[in-house]
């Protein structure tokens, strides 16, 4: 598989303290990565470094074989987009929110497009409510659909599934692996759920105080983790 | 009670009649108020959105306390301002701008400006800040993460409008400073109630007041139905 990313001493600080510092690491296009750790660890600063929403204070992102610097191509930007642990959705119907993506970009939405993510989510019947009146997890899977509408190359989950019911968060990791299978999608997904890295990701690192501390195999990584404090954190022991 | 009931009896009278001095002088107002108004918003809305959105503005320290003292303008020293500017010995006195309607929308804009591009300002801030972010990685450009954004914050960016609105409909220094308050060229009904006032012309002062304040219901009204449409949203 070629590289959709590759972090070379990839450092992101504010003043002396670094809160994320990645010397070598590489994202296979159509994998799915799933970054666990604690609070804190730096995990939502790297997935902002990867959607090239915040410039690393040191090193480089190579992005599709391409060095990315602080002035990103519209179009690299456009490859790559997140949904958000805490989407914030526009004062507009929930169709309308989903369209959003597709109409920044100038592209007509294809005939039935939102119609069929709006079912594919389940939100059919919120179709014309305003979305400022939903619910956290119905505003989650809007976030989804106006994410996943846009067909990304590259896409990136912040904590997505932190708003949802059991059924939901089935439903959501369902689509996730079909748009990986079918358009070759790679994901990166931030998460505290270690059962959800489990179950969806092809590779699983654990991220501690801004460094990647172990990054293998899912099947390794929970089976036969190599650092103490991967088998520390899937105890659910503290990590500092 | 005498008085304000001639008051209203007067301003109905006059409205019925359709009186031509008085449809002449409601006229400039009107021309002369939204004239002002559209200025200040085409530069104000934009500038306000570019400061609100700039949160790390450099000089933000001191621009941002400019704009709230601008809000605060007298409307009289902006007037006195505005007539030495366009004076014979002014800056701007080549124009001929003084003692006429486009003079008193040179001082009624400087008046609205502060006015719209703080309350844009604030209520631009007032968006949710990942908001800009989240279109970012959507795709948006930043001038559409600014547009998209001006249109989150329309319920903040209407009171902007209402805000300079009144401030300037309902404002007398200035224009009578500038204006001179001459019949038929530059009378608007603030400076008309002036003058009828000092004329001892209370009814009929009173009776300007009550249209003066009819047409600003009546605006505010529409401005307020427009507010109730977006917020519904």
């Amino acid at each position: 598989m070629t590289a959709a990313y590759r972090l070379d001493d990839v450092r992101h600080c504010y003043g002396d303290r670094c809160v994320v510092d990645v010397p070598d690491m590489e994202i296979a296009s159509g994998e799915i990565l799933a970054i666990v750790g604690p609070s804190g660890a730096g995990k939502s600063t790297l997935l902002r470094l990867l959607d090239f929403l915040e410039t690393p204070t040191h090193g480089t992102i190579t992005y599709a074989g391409s060095t990315v610097d602080r002035d990103v191509p519209l179009s690299i930007r456009r490859d790559v987009t997140t949904v958000f642990q805490r989407p914030v959705l526009l004062r507009r119907t929930v169709a309308a929110n989903v369209r959003i993506g597709r109409r920044l970009r100038s592209l007509d939405t294809k005939a039935g497009d939102t119609e069929r993510w709006l079912e594919r989510l389940g939100l059919t019947e919120l179709a014309d409510a305003p979305a400022r009146t939903l619910s956290a997890g119905e505003a989650q899977r809007v976030a989804f659909a106006r994410a996943l509408i846009v067909e990304p190359s590259v896409l990136l989950l912040d904590e997505p599934t932190g708003n949802l019911d059991p059924y939901n968060v089935g439903l959501l990791e369902e689509i996730v692996r079909a748009e990986n299978a079918d358009r070759g999608t790679t994901v990166v997904v931030v998460t505290h759920d270690v059962f959800q890295a489990r179950r969806i990701a092809d590779r699983t690192a654990l991220m501690v105080s801004g460094s990647i501390v172990e990054l293998s195999e899912t099947e390794t990584f929970f089976a036969a983790p190599e650092d103490a404090r991967t088998a520390a954190f899937l105890r659910g022991d503290l990590l500092y | 009670m005498g008085t304000l009931g001639k008051a209203f009896t007067d301003a109905f009278g006059l409205l019925w009649n359709l009186d031509p001095s008085l449809v002449e002088t409601v006229a400039l107002t009107l021309q002369v108020t939204l004239a002002a108004l559209v200025i200040a918003l085409l530069v104000g809305v934009p500038v306000g959105a570019a400061v609100g959105l700039a949160r790390r503005l450099p000089g933000r320290w001191l621009i941002v306390p400019l704009i709230y003292t601008g809000m605060g303008l007298p409307p009289v020293v902006v007037g006195l301002f505005t007539y030495l500017i366009l004076s014979n010995q002014g800056p701007l006195g080549g124009l001929g701008w003084l003692f006429t309607p486009a003079g008193m929308i040179v001082a009624q804009t400087i008046i609205a400006l502060p006015l719209v591009v703080g309350l844009t300002m604030a209520a631009v801030q007032g968006v949710d800040p990942s908001l800009p972010v989240q279109m970012l990685s959507l795709g948006a450009t930043r001038r559409q993460v600014a547009g998209v954004t001006l249109l989150e914050a329309r319920i903040g960016v209407t009171a902007a409008v209402v805000a300079a609105y009144g401030a300037i409909i309902s404002e007398v220094g200035a224009v009578m400073l500038v204006g001179g308050n001459i019949e038929g060229e530059t009378r608007v009904l603030t400076t008309a109630i002036v003058l009828e006032t000092r004329k001892g012309n209370f009814a009929l002062a009173l009776a300007l007041g009550i249209i003066l304040l009819g047409i600003a219901f009546l605006t505010n009204f529409a401005f307020h139905r427009l507010q109730v449409r977006q917020g519904a949203r």
